[in-house]
C-alpha cells in the first residue's frame, strides 16, 4: 500500500509561452515503511516536487494522493491534518530554526501551533529528544548553542514530535560537512528502521541517497529517467545519466 | 515529573544602555520634579526683565521677568510627554500595517507596499506641517500631525524586515503546521526584529521631539501661555543678538532627551540579542620573524597563528611549503581554521582577526611585509566556494575577469580581453567572446566558477588558493572542475592550496594532503598513502570513513 504517492505531477512557473516547465508529468510512489530517494541536480525538480506536495507551489495538473486520497481539493480543516501527517525537514538548519525561540518552545509550537507551551508537552519534548539522542537540556537552550549537525538534529526532532505518517527530508545534509553528514545519516537510517518511517529522501548525491534509501528515484530536468530499488539502479544502471551521476562521485577510488 | 522552563531573560547590561538609562532618567526626573515644585515660577512675573545669568536666576529671565530656567524645566514636560504619546501611536500603527503586509495575499500585499513607498518620499516634516495646518494649532493636533507623518517609515522598515524573514524556513514550517496568523507575527516575527524596531523607537522619538518643537516654534503647536521647548525658543528668537543665552535651556533639554533616547534605543537593541556576547580584548606577544627561511619552495608558511582579539588562537603555528605544480589539500571540519589558513595567506582575514608567522611567503612576495594590492596580486589568487556570490551581478563578466590585467599590469583593454579569451579557452569554455559580453545571472554556476580559474590564472599568481571550490557545484559540473584544476597542474607551475572538508574530493585531486583538527595538523599524507588508505590518525580515518560512498554490493 502507498501512502504517499503523485501521479502525473506537472508544475509550471510562468505564464504562457515564457512558462517553464519543472516537473514534467512525474509519478513518485513511496510504499508505507519504505524510503524512497530522490536524486537529480540543480534544476531537476527534486525541491519544487516537495513543495508540490506540500501545496507551496501551485499544480498545474496531476494528483497527490495520501492513503489514496486526492490532497488537493481538500478543505482548511483537512488541509491542516494533511499538513500534520506530512511533515518537512528542511534544508540549511541555520534558517529553519528560530533564533529567538529555544529549542523547546520551537517543538511545543509544532505539536501545538496555537499556544506552543513547552511545560504542557514535556514529556513528548524529552522523548523526541532522546530520539534524536540530544541530551534533555538541549529544550532551554538556544539555536546558536548548537553546531550544524546539532541543529539538523532538532529540526528532525521537530518534523518527527507530530509522529508523521510521512517525512519528506529535502537536501537535509548539504548544508553539512561530511563528518557531521555521516553522523546525521547514521541517525536518519536508525530512525527509519526503528520507527518505520515512510520518507522521501532528496539529495543530489548518490552515495547519500543510497545509503538511506530503499527506492531511488532518478529526475533530470523535471523528468523521471529512472527509477527502482536501490541496489539494481546504482549497480545496473540503464539510462546515460544515472551513469553519468554515479562516475561523478568524488572518493571512490580511495581504498578503506 | 516536569522541570521548570523558565529562561533567565535577564536583561544584559552595556554601556550604552547604562549611559542613556541614566541620562533620560535624570533629565525626566528632573523635569518632572521641576515641573510641580516650580510650576508658579515659570509663569511668575517679576520687575527683573531681560537679566542674564546670575546666583538668583540660572539661565537669566525674560522680557517679562520670568525665570528661563523654570521656563526651560516645565517646557520640556510638555515636550516629553507629547513625544511620547506620538511615538507610541506611530510605532504601533506603524509596526501593525508593516507586519499585516506581508500576511495578507499577494495582490492586497503589493499594492499595500506601493502605498507605503510612495508615502515614505514626502518628507516626515513637510506631512506634519501640512497635517497640523489642516487640523489647526493645539498640542494634541500637533501629537497627531507628527504621528501620522512618522507611521510610513516604520511601517516601510517593518515591511522590509517582515519580507526577509518571512522567507526563513522556519517561518515556512511554521505556517505548514497551521500556526495563526497573530502568533506567526508574535513569535516569530517580531523578535526577530526587535534591533532595528528598538532603534527606530529611538529615532521616531528623536525625531518626534525635534518635529514638534519645530512646529511649536512656527506658531502650529502649543499656544501661548502654555509653553513646550519649541514655543520657548520661539520666544527667545525676538532677543537672540541680545540675550543668546535665552535659547540655551530649550535647546539643552530637546539635546539631553534625544540623545538619551537613541543610547536607550541602541543599549537595548544590543541587549535584545541572546548571540551577543562582550570578550575582553588583550594583546599577544609578535614571534620573532625570520628572514632567511632557507626553502626553496614557492609557498613556505612557518609558525602561522591566528588569533581573535581577546587573544584566542584559532590556528596554533602551523608550518608547511607548497612546491612548484603541487596541489596541497588542507582537509577539516568547519571551525578547524582551514579557511583562515587561506585567507592569512590572501592577507583577507575579517576584522578582529589577526595573523602572525615567523614566515609567510608567496613567489617572491613576503606576506608579512604588508605587501602593495599589485605585489599581492602577483603571489596569490583565489577561488571562492560560491560561484553565485564572486561576481557583480550589475557588471558585464569581461569588465571583472580583466580587473586585475588592466589594473595591475597595465594592459589595455583590448589586451585584456585577448588574454582572457585564451584562457577561457583553456578552461573549456566553448564561446569566449560571448561570455565576456554576457552577465553573470546569464551564467551556470560551472561556467562561473570556470571564469573565476581563468581570472586567477590572469594574474599568473605564484600561489593559487582554492577554497572548497567545489562544494556548492552539482556533482557532474564538480567533477569537470576538478579535472581543470589537474590539467593546470600540469601544464602551468603553479602551487595550489586546495580546502576542502572532504576528504573524498582531496584523494581525487592533491599530491600532498595536511589534516587540520583545532587549528593544528594532525596529519601529513601524500595523495598515494591517502588512496591506498594507509593513515595512522583517528581523526583522518574517521574523516575517511565519512565519505559517502555507494552501498552497494554489485
Amino acid at each position: 500500500m502507498n501512502t504517499l504517492a503523485v501521479e502525473d505531477l506537472t508544475v509550471r512557473f510562468g505564464r504562457g509561452a515564457r512558462s517553464v516547465t519543472a516537473l514534467n508529468a512525474v509519478s513518485v510512489a513511496v510504499p508505507s515503511g519504505r524510503t524512497v530517494g530522490l536524486v537529480g541536480e540543480s534544476g531537476s525538480g527534486k525541491s519544487t516536487l516537495a513543495k508540490a506536495i506540500l501545496g507551496i507551489v501551485p499544480v498545474a495538473g496531476g494528483r497527490v494522493l495520501l492513503d489514496g486520497t486526492d490532497v488537493r481539493g481538500l478543505g482548511r480543516q483537512q488541509r491542516r491534518a494533511f499538513l500534520r501527517r506530512v511533515q518537512l525537514i528542511p534544508q540549511d538548519p541555520y534558517s529553519s530554526l528560530n533564533p529567538r525561540r529555544t529549542v523547546g518552545q520551537t517543538l511545543a509550537e509544532a505539536l501545538d501551533p496555537v499556544h506552543a507551551r513547552v511545560r504542557q508537552h514535556r514529556e513528548a519534548i524529552d522523548a523526541v529528544l532522546a530520539e534524536v539522542a540530544l541530551p534533555a537540556d538541549t529544550a532551554d537552550r538556544y539555536p546558536h548553542e548548537f553546531s550544524g549537525g546539532q541543529r539538523q538534529r532538532v529540526a528532525i526532532a521537530r518534523a518527527l514530535i507530530t509522529r508523521p505518517e510521512v517525512v519528506i527530508a529535502d537536501e537535509i545534509t548539504s548544508a553539512l560537512d561530511v563528518s557531521v553528514q555521516a553522523e546525521v545519516l547514521a541517525l536518519l537510517d536508525r530512525l527509519r528502521h526503528e520507527l518505520t518511517l515512510t520518507m522521501l529522501f532528496i539529495s543530489h548525491n548518490l552515495a547519500v541517497v543510497s545509503q538511506v534509501s530503499d527506492e531511488v528515484v532518478v529526475l533530470r530536468h523535471g523528468d523521471v529517467v529512472e527509477t527502482g530499488p536501490v541496489g539494481e539502479v546504482f549497480s545496473r544502471p540503464t539510462d546515460d545519466y544515472t551513469r553519468d551521476l554515479l562516475a561523478a562521485i568524488p572518493g571512490q577510488g580511495a581504498a578503506r | 515529573m516536569a522541570r521548570t522552563v523558565t529562561r533567565t531573560r535577564r536583561l544584559r547590561w552595556n554601556p550604552a544602555l547604562v549611559a542613556g538609562t541614566v541620562l533620560l532618567s535624570a533629565t525626566a526626573l528632573v523635569v518632572l520634579v521641576a515641573s510641580f515644585v516650580l510650576g508658579e515660577d515659570a509663569h511668575a512675573l517679576s520687575a527683573q526683565a531681560g537679566q542674564g545669568p546670575s546666583g538668583e536666576h540660572w539661565l537669566g529671565t525674560d522680557d517679562l521677568g520670568r525665570d528661563l530656567l523654570a521656563r526651560s524645566l516645565v517646557g520640556a514636560r510638555a515636550s516629553l510627554f507629547m513625544a511620547l504619546i506620538a511615538t507610541g501611536i506611530s510605532m504601533f500603527l506603524g509596526v501593525l500595517i508593516g507586519a499585516a503586509v506581508w500576511t495578507a495575499p499577494r495582490r492586497l500585499r503589493e499594492f499595500a507596499l506601493r502605498i507605503v513607498e510612495i508615502s515614505v518620499s514626502y518628507p516626515e516634516l513637510l506631512v506634519a506641517v501640512v497635517l497640523a495646518a489642516i487640523l489647526g494649532s493645539g498640542p494634541w493636533q500637533v501629537v497627531v500631525a507628527v504621528s501620522v507623518a512618522n507611521i510610513p517609515v516604520t511601517a516601510r522598515l517593518t515591511a522590509n524586515l517582515s519580507g526577509a524573514i518571512f522567507q526563513r524556513d522556519y517561518v515556512t514550517t511554521a505556517r505548514l503546521v497551521g500556526v495563526p496568523r497573530r502568533a506567526l507575527i508574535s513569535r516569530h516575527l517580531m523578535p526577530n526584529m526587535a534591533e532595528p524596531l528598538l532603534i527606530q523607537l529611538a529615532a521616531s522619538f528623536s525625531t518626534g521631539l525635534v518635529a514638534m518643537s519645530a512646529l511649536s516654534f512656527v506658531g502650529l503647536g502649543v499656544q501661548t501661555p502654555d509653553i513646550d521647548l519649541g514655543r520657548l525658543l520661539a520666544d527667545a528668537l525676538p532677543a537672540i543678538y541680545s540675550r543668546p543665552v535665552e535659547v540655551v535651556g530649550p535647546t539643552m533639554m530637546i539635546l539631553l532627551m534625544s540623545i538619551g533616547a537613541m543610547l536607550v534605543g541602541d543599549g537595548l537593541a544590543a541587549a535584545a540579542d541572546p548571540r551577543v556576547t562582550r570578550r575582553p580584548a588583550s594583546t599577544r606577544p609578535v614571534p620573532t620573524r625570520s628572514k632567511d627561511v632557507g626553502s626553496a619552495a614557492p609557498v613556505v608558511v612557518r609558525d602561522l597563528v591566528v588569533s581573535r582579539a581577546d587573544g584566542t588562537d584559532l590556528v596554533h603555528g602551523i608550518s608547511f611549503e607548497i612546491g612548484r605544480g603541487e596541489i596541497l589539500g588542507l582537509v577539516g571540519e568547519s571551525g578547524s581554521g582551514k579557511s583562515l589558513t587561506a585567507l592569512s595567506l590572501a592577507r583577507l582575514l575579517p576584522d578582529g582577526l589577526t595573523a602572525s608567522a615567523t614566515a609567510l611567503r608567496a613567489g617572491s612576495v613576503d606576506l608579512l611585509d604588508r605587501p602593495a594590492r599589485a605585489e599581492l596580486a602577483d603571489a596569490v589568487a583565489m577561488i571562492y566556494q560560491d560561484p553565485g556570490t564572486t561576481f557583480n551581478p550589475a557588471l558585464r563578466m569581461g569588465t571583472q575577469l580583466t580587473e586585475v590585467l588592466r589594473v595591475h599590469r597595465g594592459k589595455s583593454a583590448k589586451q585584456a580581453r585577448e588574454i582572457i579569451a585564451g584562457l577561457l579557452a583553456g578552461v573549456h569554455i566553448t564561446d569566449p567572446p560571448r561570455l565576456l559580453r554576457s552577465h553573470p545571472y546569464e551564467l551556470s554556476g560551472g561556467m562561473r566558477q570556470r571564469a573565476m580559474i581563468a581570472a586567477a590564472l590572469a594574474a599568473e599568481p605564484a600561489l593559487l588558493v582554492a577554497d572548497e571550490p567545489t562544494t556548492a557545484l552539482d556533482v557532474t559540473v564538480a567533477a569537470g572542475i576538478l579535472t581543470e584544476l589537474a590539467r593546470i597542474r600540469d601544464e602551468t607551475d603553479t602551487a595550489m592550496l586546495f580546502i576542502s572538508h572532504d576528504l573524498g574530493v582531496v584523494t581525487e585531486l592533491c599530491d600532498r594532503v595536511l589534516v587540520m583538527k583545532d587549528g593544528v595538523i594532525v596529519e601529513e599524507l601524500t595523495g598515494e598513502a591517502l588512496r591506498a588508505g594507509q593513515v595512522s590518525e583517528p581523526y583522518t580515518r574517521m574523516l575517511l570513513d565519512a565519505v559517502p560512498t555507494l552501498a552497494v554490493t554489485s
